[in-house]
Order: C-alpha cells, then sequence, then structure tokens
C-alpha cells in the first residue's frame, strides 16, 4: 500500500546530508540577513507573547523622563546618578541569585534576610573578633551556601513545596539574626575595603581604562562569535544588528562614564569616578550570562524549568539542580546583604526583611523573568532593579511618603506580574 | 521490500512473562523487531501494550523469558542500558521542553561539549542533518522554540531527537494520537522513512488506517498474549480488530482453547 508511491531514500553519506541540511531549511538560508528582516522578527516575537526587556526597558525611560519633569534640579544630575548606582547595587544582585530559582519555577522568600544574616555574621566577626574583611566576608558567603543547601535538601529530599519553606525560613532566619545582632541591635561595618564596595568610587584614570577594555572585549567576542558562527554556516544574528548592539552599549558606556568622571560633589566637596559597584554587578552580570547561555548547568536550569518530567527523561538530576540554585540564590543574597551593610555603613537586626525580598523578585519580574519558570536571564534583574532604584530613588526625591512608595512598588509589581501572565497566554495561544 | 522470516531480527523477546502482585500482565509473550521494518503494536485497553513497552525500554524488569539484542542474550535493568543498546523510546506526551529550541531540545542531557562550553557548533550541524536526512522539511528554521511548533512539528523532533544517537531500534507510543489529518501524514511518513533508513520501528497505535498504512508487521496483543504475529498485507482490517478483541481470527491466532480461558 506505501511503497511504490513512496521512493525509498536509504543511507546517506554525510556530505548529502549536509548539502541537504543547507538546502532544507528556508527559514534559516533566507533567514534574517538584513537589518529590517531581523527588525521584523523581533516585532513578531513581541506580537507572539514574547515581550523579553521590552516592557522593563520602556518603563525606564518613562520613569525617568516623569521624574526629570517632577524634579528637574534633582533626578536629572549627575550626583543622583551615582546615588542611583549605588542603591540599586543590592537590589540586582539579590535579583540575579533569585533569578535562577524562579528559572526552576520555585521561589525563595528567605533571600533577603539571608542577606541580613550574612551581613550580620560579617559585621559582628569584623567587630567582636577582628577578623580580616576578606575572610569575614568568605564566611559571609559560606553561611549563604549552607542556608541554601538546607533550603534546597528541604525542597527537594522532604519535598515541602518551596514557598513554605523559604517563608518558614523568612520568619527562622530573622530570629537569628536578632540573636547575631545581640543588646546593641545595630553594629555598624567600618572596614575601609568593605565600606568602598557600595560606597567608594574607582579613579577618573582606573574607570576609563576598565571602560574601554570593556568595550573592546564586549565588541572582539560578538565580533569573533559572529565570525565563527557565519564561516560554519550557522544560524546568525546579522552583522549590522551586531555592529548596532555594540555601538549602542559603548556609546551608554562612554557617556555614563564621562557624566561620572565629572566632580559631582555638593557643597565644593571632591566626589568623581564610576562607584566601584558597577563594576561589581558587571562582572557578575558576564559571569551569570555565561553560566546561563553556555554551559550545560545553565542550559539544564532552563530544561527543569521548562518541562521537568522532560528534563528528567533527558537525564538531568532534577533534584540536584534544585539545590544548586537554591544555594547559588543564597550565596548572591550573602553577597547583596554585604552590599546592602557597604552602602548602609552598619547592619541592623532588620537588614534584610521588611520589602527588601519584595523589591528583588520584582526587579527580576519587571526584567522579564517569569514566575512559572524557565524564562528569565541575568540581564533581567539589572534591568528591573533599575527600575525599582529609579522609583525608589525619584519617590525619596520627590518626598512622598513611605507608605505610598510601598503602596506605587507594589503596584509595579503586579503590573509586571500581569505582563508576565499575560504575555505567557499569548505565547501559549500563537503556539498552534 | 524483503519480508522473509529468514532476516534475523534485531530485538527478539522469548517467552516473557511479567506479573505485577498477584496479576500476570505479560503470558509468555514473544516479538521480533527486524531492521528495516516497521511491527505495529495493537491491542485494546489493558492489553499489556504500554507493558511490554517498559519491559523492552528496561524501565520495568522481566520475570522471566529471554531478551535477546542481535541475536545476544542480554539483560535490560533501566533506560540506560536500553539506550546503550541503541532502543529509544518516543513517549506519547513527548517529554520536549517548550522553552528551548529545537537544537537544545534534540541534544538534551546529551550535550557534546568543546571544553566547559557547549558546543552549539556541532549540535546545530548534526541537528539539521538529522533531519533533513529524516526528510523533516516543515521545520523552517532549527532555532525555533518548540512552543511555536505544530503536534506534528513537535512529533517530528521527538522523532528525529530518537535517531541522533545512533539507534537502531525506535519505538513509538501512539505517535499520531492527537494530531490532525495532515500531521498525521507528515508522522506516518517519517515512521515509514525510519524503517528505509534501516532502523527497527515498533509503532503502537489504536488507528487501524495508521497500521495498515506504515506497518510491514503486525503484532496484536490480546490480555497479554500476543495472539499473531502476522505480515501486515495478509490481514484485513477487520481481521486485525477481530484478533485485539477476541484473540483470533479464523486459523490466525490464539487457539480457541487459550483464548476462552484468558478471557
Amino acid at each position: 500500500m506505501t511503497s511504490p508511491s513512496k521512493p525509498k531514500l536509504g543511507k546517506k553519506t554525510a556530505d548529502e546530508a549536509s548539502l541537504e541540511a543547507r538546502t532544507s531549511f528556508s527559514g534559516d538560508s533566507s533567514g534574517p540577513t538584513s537589518l529590517g528582516g531581523y527588525f521584523q522578527g523581533y516585532v513578531n516575537k513581541v506580537r507572539g507573547g514574547d515581550v523579553g526587556a521590552l516592557p522593563a526597558v520602556l518603563g525606564l525611560v518613562v520613569l525617568i523622563i516623569v521624574f526629570w519633569i517632577a524634579k528637574p534640579s534633582d533626578f536629572m544630575t549627575v550626583y543622583n546618578l551615582g546615588n542611583l548606582l549605588q542603591q540599586s547595587g543590592s537590589i540586582c544582585v539579590l535579583a540575579m541569585g533569585i533569578g535562577f530559582v524562579l528559572l526552576l519555577g520555585h521561589i525563595d522568600l528567605s533571600a533577603g534576610v539571608i542577606g541580613g544574616v550574612a551581613a550580620g555574621v560579617m559585621a559582628q566577626l569584623l567587630v567582636l573578633h577582628n577578623w580580616q574583611w576578606y575572610t569575614a566576608t568568605v564566611a559571609a558567603l559560606v553561611v549563604g551556601v549552607l542556608m541554601g543547601l538546607l533550603t534546597g535538601w528541604l525542597v527537594t529530599v522532604v519535598g515541602i513545596p518551596s514557598f513554605v519553606v523559604t517563608l518558614a525560613f523568612f520568619l527562622a532566619w530573622q530570629g537569628l539574626l536578632l540573636v547575631i545582632m545581640g543588646q546593641s541591635g545595630t553594629v555598624s561595618v567600618g572596614d575601609s575595603v568593605i565600606v568602598a564596595i557600595d560606597g567608594g568610587n574607582m579613579s577618573v584614570g582606573v574607570g576609563w581604562v576598565v571602560v574601554i577594555l570593556s568595550i573592546v572585549a564586549y565588541a572582539a567576542v560578538n565580533l569573533i562569535v559572529w565570525q565563527r558562527r557565519t564561516a560554519q554556516n550557522l544560524i546568525t544574528t546579522p552583522l549590522v544588528v551586531v555592529s548596532i548592539r555594540i555601538a549602542v552599549i559603548a556609546v551608554l558606556l562612554i557617556l555614563g562614564t564621562i557624566a561620572l568622571s565629572t566632580n559631582r560633589g555638593l557643597n565644593n566637596s571632591d566626589l568623581a569616578g564610576i562607584p566601584w559597584i558597577a563594576p561589581i554587578v558587571g562582572v557578575l552580570l558576564v559571569i551569570l550570562t555565561f553560566v546561563q547561555n553556555r554551559t550545560a548547568f545553565g542550559r539544564y536550569v532552563y530544561a527543569v524549568g521548562g518541562n521537568a518530567e522532560a528534563a528528567r527523561r533527558a537525564g538531568i538530576r532534577v533534584g540536584r539542580m534544585t539545590i544548586y540554585c537554591f544555594v547559588l540564590s543564597s550565596a548572591l543574597a550573602a553577597f547583596s546583604g554585604i552590599i546592602d551593610a557597604s552602602r548602609i555603613g552598619s547592619v541592623s537586626s532588620s537588614s534584610g526583611g521588611g520589602n527588601v525580598l519584595l523589591f528583588a523578585v520584582a526587579a527580576a519580574v519587571i526584567g522579564g523573568t517569569s514566575l512559572f519558570g524557565g524564562k528569565g536571564k541575568a540581564r533581567d534583574a539589572i534591568l528591573g532593579g533599575l527600575v525599582i532604584g529609579v522609583i525608589n530613588n525619584g519617590l525619596g526625591l520627590l518626598g512622598v511618603e513611605t507608605k505610598i512608595n510601598y503602596i506605587i512598588t507594589g503596584i509595579v509589581l503586579l503590573l509586571a506580574a500581569s505582563v508576565d501572565a499575560l504575555s505567557r497566554r499569548r505565547r501559549a495561544g500563537s503556539a498552534r | 521490500m524483503p519480508m522473509t522470516q529468514t532476516q534475523t531480527p534485531i530485538l527478539q523477546l522469548l517467552g516473557v512473562n511479567k506479573s505485577f502482585g498477584a496479576v500476570q500482565v505479560l503470558h509468555d509473550v514473544n516479538l521480533s523487531l527486524y531492521p528495516g521494518q516497521v511491527t505495529a503494536l495493537v491491542g485494546d485497553n489493558g492489553a499489556g501494550k504500554s507493558t511490554l513497552v517498559k519491559c523492552v525500554a528496561g524501565i520495568n524488569s522481566i520475570d522471566s523469558g529471554q531478551y535477546l539484542f542481535e541475536g545476544n542474550d542480554v539483560s535490560v535493568s533501566g533506560p540506560r542500558d536500553a539506550a546503550a543498546l541503541g532502543i529509544e523510546i518516543v513517549y506519547q506526551d513527548l517529554a520536549l521542553c517548550d522553552n528551548l529550541d529545537i537544537v537544545q531540545n534534540m541534544f538534551l542531557g546529551r550535550e557534546p561539549k568543546a571544553g566547559m562550553v557547549l558546543d552549539e557548533a556541532t549540535m546545530e550541524k548534526r541537528a539539521k542533518e538529522t533531519l533533513a536526512s529524516l526528510s523533516v522539511r516543515t521545520i523552517s528554521s532549527v532555532r525555533q522554540l518548540v512552543s511555536s511548533l505544530s503536534g506534528g512539528q513537535r512529533q517530528s523532533v521527538a522523532i528525529a531527537k530518537s535517531v541522533l544517537w545512533n539507534s537502531k531500534v525506535v519505538m513509538l507510543d501512539e505517535p499520531t494520537a492527537a494530531l490532525g489529518v495532515a500531521q498525521t501524514r507528515q508522522v506516518l511518513d517519517l515512521v515509514r522513512r525510519l524503517a528505509d533508513n534501516g532502523l527497527a520501528v515498533m509503532l503502537i497505535s489504536h488507528n487501524m488506517n495508521d497500521v495498515k498504512e506504515v506497518s510491514d508487521r503486525i503484532t496484536p496483543l490480546y490480555l497479554g498474549r500476543v495472539a499473531a504475529d502476522v505480515a501486515a498485507k495478509d490481514v484485513t482490517t477487520p481481521q486485525i480488530i477481530e484478533l485485539i478483541t477476541t484473540g483470533r481470527t479464523g486459523d490466525i491466532g490464539l487457539p480457541r482453547a487459550v483464548a476462552e480461558v484468558s478471557a
């Protein structure tokens, strides 16, 4: 019934197969080679519900314009730009960590408090035991890793939903922080290195060297990847798009550096240079992006978040991946706690509590990370963290009361989560 | 196409029994899969099709009987053993990750690496070659997300994934169950091409039209027993249905006594 009408194909040689491969995939060979084609593809992607970082970028632009108009003399100043970067640092780092847990479809409500406990441990080791800044920092990170291990173990081995485990730890670790802080309730952090993390600036010269080297490295990596993929006839972003991307990044970095290199000190004080927190967060961003896009670990995190059963059948150890992600999240939370202590100059019994975690989750979600798992990038945390930072900073300058600030931030989180939920529905709808 | 019994089967089960507690699910099952042929495994719900597949896949262990692969007695005690022999199973619920693209899905869990970095170039090239060798032409780009694919395209990707690893036996569990007419067509063509490329294919299906159309041999299961092992061209659709529902038809099938006792 079948045989006569269908020619038998038989075995192909590798050459024939690759020749056919090159001709078969019409979308790949005729694919977006021009700027217009690429743009059209992007528009289709957004229409299909994959909005990516678009809401965060638009939101950032709108917020900046609004605050600029509302408070021109204070908001759009170089002094405030430096402040803004320093205020956003700890949120960005916390959100990058939580991003890994969100990618799996879990949640970590205890991350903020873990940061508080880690910072408390560091502060007490520095003050009471006279440890060096590096040993105290390592100890704080170890505390974060251990707490992440415990969370991951309870979620995967015992099988408690992550929401419940981390809610319990949200309370328990706050109690632990009270124990650590003791009677006084507040310990000031005076170590010069720790304070410089989110309080110091690079010298202007060093700043320029770092920025120029970063731009050159970014351009080189992008062009080499493009050249290699083109040479092997693989699907590649058009060169125009790669060039534009490099140019935009370069221009933004250079403009920022020019601004931050001027003296922004108030009342004739000297204050110039890029805040150290910017390159620190930048390095973390590069490392985590590399892990997510280029390593097996990153690929498996996405796979588990997209379809845990498929990942399990593909031989991925889902439980182990979950533990790794909680450890990563908690370690970055510990680091974000240290950054926060550095900015404020002290650790208190309420460090990491309150709205810290809400801000971090909001940052990740605003940036485009999905609460349903399987979608999100380290970059999202930075974009969303800046949005949250701008809101906080702008409302502070406007003198808006805390109660209003809370309400507005809550609404922004809800908006971002709505975009996530609606775009997810749209993606599902456009699939078939 | 040669359909002689003289050809040696690549995978053969002889007298396999399997019980879950007091319930015997498989009785003295003999199953033979030949390279280059599509063998259809048909049977009513509860006939033991899934159990048989799981036994071949190593998910369920067999209680007694022989498991021969390429003529050698092998013991398959887990999915990894089956995969190592070159046996791949395409499950009904496709086990693809929607948020990954086609290449990423095809290599999931077995990615080639260059140092600590994933070797995307090799993956992309091999994915294209594999899809091309199966003449899957309906996919415009191998970097498309699986969420944007139709049911038939997903099934094609799942099948292509199973042949990436020099597999010798591919078992497909209801591959056309959720598909429309045109998509069923695509997938059946693909199943046929797998066999034409020299693989032994086992097709599990409820759809008699599909079975008659692509399979070379038909193995109906009736209450845990193999009712027959017949060439597809030697039986009519009503005969297959009779084999499925009563275990025998005319002089093909289980002896009358066995069929009635089992029922």
